[in-house]
């Protein structure tokens, strides 16, 4: 019988309990939860108050130093493809063309000063295979590839995702590739013609096939 | 009655008006319960739900859809209006079609004897109380026919719930209620609210006049939320076991019958509440002296106000208590019914009676 009216006695004070604190919270409903963070002080005190983020107006920021979405500024990009070598994914594609020696003041030079060698009329970067784990903004000469802080880029069509970095259209590729093969078939011309008149040109095509460091193999590997 | 002179004047001039021979007052005197069942229902019932519950768990609620999401509501009848009216094909189609309405009258019918101030009340019933407990438990008709129309274990498994809830918590909340009824020595619900106004405001009412009917309120408060099949006692509904009890398989309007009907009885158990041991439409303001405030604020509209007032406390209180207690098992809802409140009710009833001889 004792148990009988201890029970009661639980249970009454247990509900008080729990609607005291649900109603102080229903009071708190008018101010916001602070927004100290982890490593503040009084992180564990602010326990009363709204946390509800509303979201496209309201966001989190993303950490200074977080990895999202990639982004390229092909205005730095000399087209080395270095960082299409490093992904482990492959999401990188690149295109270049050599830029004519006429062009390589149209091409320009990136913003440390380094001429620019190559036109890169395609640089897609596949965001949905893209993982990022960094490597190719590491090994980014240039330092133009780089993990925006946007972490919110999600499209309705898979396709979308798909981003264009590349710095030429189509039709100005397709010139400036016609331009090179000229500029190639030119040099060829000259070439044969000056082989023709028997002078020596064989001293540039024969560093081409490369056998020459035999000596140091391990070089050879570690250059492999 | 000396006092009933001045009752019902409003309702009364509106039963006698007839359109030819039709009788659209009384048309009038019906459909007064039902509109304010509807906006009720629609604003603090679904919306104020909602910000209630979302204030308490730290959320912010609906807010989207208008300012502060005030048109949500509106927005979810319009789905709901659109969407499918299936009947399964395995259902018993009268009982699964017939459930809805059953449940959604017998929460309405209550209100026919539910003063809406001292001037309006559908019928003044000299048995008012009695009908109105018995009207109500009409509701597990409807339940149970849902249920077992639906032919699904969830729904089934529902209704046979409500059907054991039903049998334990009607007793206590009706010797909860004969405990007002001795004090009122009516059931007439306009009675109840005649003897507890006065000058004193609060101090007329049951509650305060009587020292044992703080136990037989909260004993009918209990009992009540098991009546409306609300949390802590939502087992017929339990949607973490039942998916959604004995309305799993109801769509589209059906489902919103299953809604008013549940808001309408939530209002009615706690209209019941407030006119048996908080005095329904009477001023709980005290007169002053010369500062008369019960005398200012006492009066037909005053009425209607304070019974709404007072119910949607009792409904605020309901929704507090769902947003913080744990759903009970279907044994420990027997337990609390047969061995905590039915004791406690006749223990109740038994001081009552005496207080009522000797005081």
């Amino acid at each position: 019988m004792s148990e009988y009216f201890s029970n009661i006695k639980t249970a009454t004070t247990t509900i008080a309990t729990g609607l005291s604190i649900t109603f102080r919270h229903f009071l708190n409903a008018v101010k916001r939860k602070g927004d100290a963070g982890i490593d503040d002080a009084d992180y564990f005190k602010q326990v009363d108050g709204l946390c509800t983020l509303q979201y496209p107006r309201e966001a989190v920021p993303t950490p200074a130093l977080g990895r999202y979405r990639l982004y390229n500024n092909i205005d730095d990009c000399i087209g080395c493809m270095q960082c299409e070598r490093a992904c482990p994914v492959e999401c990188i594609t690149i295109e270049t063309i050599k830029a004519t020696a006429d062009d390589l003041a149209a091409c320009g030079k990136t913003s440390g000063g380094q001429q620019k060698r190559m036109w890169v009329p395609v640089f897609d970067i596949d965001v949905a295979k893209c993982m990022t784990c960094g490597i190719c903004m590491s090994v980014c000469p240039t330092d133009c590839l780089v993990h925006s802080p946007v972490a919110d880029f999600s499209e309705f069509d898979v396709r979308n995702m798909l981003y264009h970095y590349g710095n030429l259209s189509k039709i100005e590729a397709e010139a400036k590739r016609k331009k090179l093969d000229e500029e190639k078939a030119a040099k060829e011309k000259a070439a044969a013609e000056a082989a023709a008149r028997g002078e020596a040109p064989a001293a540039k095509p024969a560093p081409k096939p490369k056998p020459a460091p035999a000596a140091k193999p391990e070089e050879g590997v570690a250059g492999e | 009655m000396s006092q009933s002179l001045s009752l019902n004047t409003w309702s009364e001039a509106l039963s006698g008006f007839h359109l030819g021979w039709f009788p659209l007052g009384l048309v009038i005197v019906a459909a007064v319960p039902l509109v304010f069942i509807a906006l009720y229902a629609l604003t603090y019932g679904v919306y104020g739900e909602r910000k209630i519950s979302a204030f308490m768990q730290d959320r912010l609620g609906p807010m989207e859809v208008g300012k502060w999401g005030i048109l949500q509501t509106l927005a979810d009848i319009l789905k709901l209006l659109q969407k499918e009216d299936i009947v399964p094909t395995a259902a018993d189609k009268f009982l699964f079609v017939i459930g809805p309405l059953v449940m959604f009258v017998g929460s309405f019918l209550a209100f026919a004897v539910l003063p809406f101030g001292p001037a309006f009340i559908g019928a003044d019933l000299n048995v008012g109380l009695f009908y109105a407990v018995g009207i109500v438990a009409l509701e597990v008709v409807g339940i149970l026919a849902s249920g077992w129309g639906s032919n699904n274990k969830w729904a089934l498994y529902g209704a046979v719930r409500s059907v054991a809830q039903i049998v334990s918590y009607e007793i206590p909340a009706s010797i909860a209620l004969l405990c007002g009824a001795m004090m009122a020595g009516s059931l007439s619900m306009q009675q109840f609210c005649v003897l507890q106004s006065g000058p004193g405001g609060f101090l007329h009412f049951y509650l305060f006049t009587n020292p044992i009917a703080w136990l037989a309120f909260l004993i009918y408060f209990i009992a009540s939320l098991a009546e409306t099949n609300r949390a802590p006692f939502d087992i017929p509904e339990a949607e973490s076991e039942l998916v959604a009890g004995f309305f799993t398989e109801y769509t589209g309007m059906k489902f919103a019958m299953f809604f008013l009907a549940e808001y309408g009885s939530m209002f009615m158990v706690s209209a019941i509440l407030s006119i048996v041991f908080l005095g329904g439409w009477a001023s709980p303001l005290p007169n002053f002296g010369t500062v008369a405030l019960n005398d200012w604020t006492s009066g037909p509209v005053w009425g209607a106000f304070w019974i709404i007032i007072k119910g949607f406390f009792f409904i605020f209180v309901q929704m507090w208590l769902r947003w913080t207690l744990p759903r009970l098992r279907v044994d420990q809802l027997m337990y609390l019914c047969w061995k905590v409140l039915t004791p406690f009710a006749f223990i109740a009833f038994v001081l009552t009676a005496v207080w009522e001889i000797y005081k």
